[in-house]
């Protein structure tokens, strides 16, 4: 609570700057985590064309490189359409701690 | 200079929007005020004004567009009465919270059922929660003066708070008599231009207005909304004695007649101050030392202003051109309270009158008043004109 403003600092007229996306961390909504088992990975990329948040890392050469948790929902498309089951989806309160 | 003209209550508003010129008028013309949109798209037919008039297809989206014109940083206007008010409703609130300065003409008329277009004040004092500013007006002139006075008081950056300027419907609306109007000149330098906040058009400062505030910052918003409320009086007596510096015509936040030395004071609002008034007199010669106190601030309610008029007399009768129904009366109900934390205690009558439109005569404000003289006193809700 301490990192929230108080009423005398805030916007006024309920204002807040506007921005774009990028800034909104979409992740706080997530209830399971898409974790990768890079191992099981053959890099098909399904999971990247198929997340609707942006959120699976991919380098220029076209490999996963893993989960942007800054912006995963948690929805778990990724890990239905993996073909090698290489993305695992698990509770948050396995994370808590971390 | 200023020239006078025998005029209502509606060509009051219209003429006083003519002379500020919004930049923005929605309106959906509704029975009593109906004359003031029909007036001012005259005004826009005729080149008078550059306002871009929305005509909409309900006040819903009146009030809607004026209010995304108004946090757009545009001037804004509208006018409407009971039942229009009624479904506006959705949005008075955020309007108040997103802090835009509308000015609205609002003419009293009882909300339904039965259908009913005369004068009471059950439309605005549903709204008395919304977050606007209530003014009341008693006449013609004092609606025209309170239009332009409304401009400077809700756009104050201290406040940036909408503003229901409250006239009776039909008494004052329709009512044709002398008002003085400024000059079109002195208007605008009175008012100036408005220099929005948070402006939707700037996009070089883009912001977003009304984004989810749930558990963590509704109700930090709400008390910023307080804080407004807290320095409207302060506004609107720096704004009202501009004003009177110009025009000679002076409204303090309640208006008091002859209350000084009274020992009986009756506290009203709107048109029906007048008969009041002239029962006062009346019975002043009759050797009662009575008096009238009118609520013209009712939102921000001015509690120390009331208490000031009001400490020293025996007794008190407050009328109400409202009822809440199954609770004692909106007016009643505030000053009590605002007495009773002042430490006073007054035995003070509750009165409701005039409901659609039901004339107010000086004999109903004689009735009240021969309570007080005859200590007749109760905290039971009395009725004037009503037919058993
Ligand atoms: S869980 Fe949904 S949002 Fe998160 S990475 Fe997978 S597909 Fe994207
Ligand atoms: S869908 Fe599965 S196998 Fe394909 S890139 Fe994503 S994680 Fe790797």
């Amino acid at each position: 609570m301490s990192s929230l403003k108080g009423w005398k600092d805030l916007p006024l007229a309920t204002t807040v700057p506007a921005s774009t996306s990028e800034e909104v961390q979409t992740g706080q909504w997530r209830s399971m985590r898409p974790v990768w088992n890079e191992a099981e990975c053959i890099h098909c990329l399904q999971c990247w064309v198929q997340c609707p948040d942006n959120s699976i890392k991919a380098s220029p050469e076209g490999k996963m490189t893993g989960i942007e948790y800054f912006f995963c929902k948690g929805c778990g498309i990724c890990a239905a359409v993996c073909p090698k089951k290489a993305i695992d989806m698990r509770p948050e309160s396995e994370f808590i701690e971390q | 200079m200023s020239r006078k003209d025998i005029t209502s209550g509606n060509w009051a508003v219209a003429e006083a929007m003519r002379q500020i010129n919004p930049d923005v008028v929605a309106a959906y013309p509704i029975t009593p005020s109906t004359d003031i949109p029909m007036r001012f798209s005259e005004f826009v037919a005729d080149g008078l004004v550059d306002t871009n008039l929305v005509t909409v297809e309900s006040e819903h989206s009146a009030i809607s567009a004026c209010l995304a014109a108004s946090v757009s940083g545009a001037r804004v206007m509208t006018a409407s009465s009971a039942n229009g008010v009624a479904l506006m409703h959705e949005i008075f609130p955020i309007a108040a919270s997103y802090r835009a300065p509308i000015v609205f003409g609002l003419v009293n008329r009882s909300l339904g059922a039965p259908i009913n277009i005369h004068c009471d004040h059950s439309d605005s004092m549903a709204e008395r929660d919304s977050g606007w500013i209530h003014i009341y007006c008693e006449d013609g002139q004092e609606v025209y003066d309170t239009m332009i006075m409304g401009v400077r008081i809700a756009e104050h950056k201290d406040v940036l708070l909408p503003v229901f300027v409250c006239q009776d419907g039909f008494i004052t609306s329709h009512c044709f008599e002398p008002v003085e109007f400024m000059e079109d000149d002195e208007v605008q330098a009175f008012i100036g231009e408005r220099d929005p906040l948070f402006p939707l058009l700037d996009i070089d400062n883009p912001v977003a207005y009304g984004s989810l505030a749930l558990t963590d910052y509704y109700f930090e918003i709400k008390r910023q909304q307080v804080e407004a409320m807290k320095h409207v009086e302060r506004v609107y007596k720096e704004v009202a004695q501009e004003f009177a510096k110009k025009t000679g015509r002076d409204y303090p936040v309640v208006d008091t007649y002859r209350t000084d030395d009274a020992d009986h004071i009756i506290v009203i609002m709107s048109s029906a101050a007048g008969a009041a008034k002239d029962t006062v007199d009346s019975l002043r010669e009759r050797g009662h030392k009575v008096g009238c106190m009118r609520i013209r601030l009712f939102r921000p309610f001015p509690a120390a202003a009331i208490v000031d008029a009001l400490k020293d007399a025996r007794s008190i009768a407050v009328l109400d051109r409202a009822a809440s129904l199954g609770a004692p009366a909106p007016l009643f109900t505030e000053i009590k309270g605002a007495l009773y934390d002042a430490g006073i205690h007054i035995p003070t009558n509750t009165y409701v009158y005039g409901l659609g439109g039901r004339d107010f005569f000086p004999h109903n404000a004689e009735e009240a008043f021969m309570d007080l003289i005859n200590n007749k006193m109760s905290p039971e809700e009395r009725y004037l004109g009503l037919r058993e």
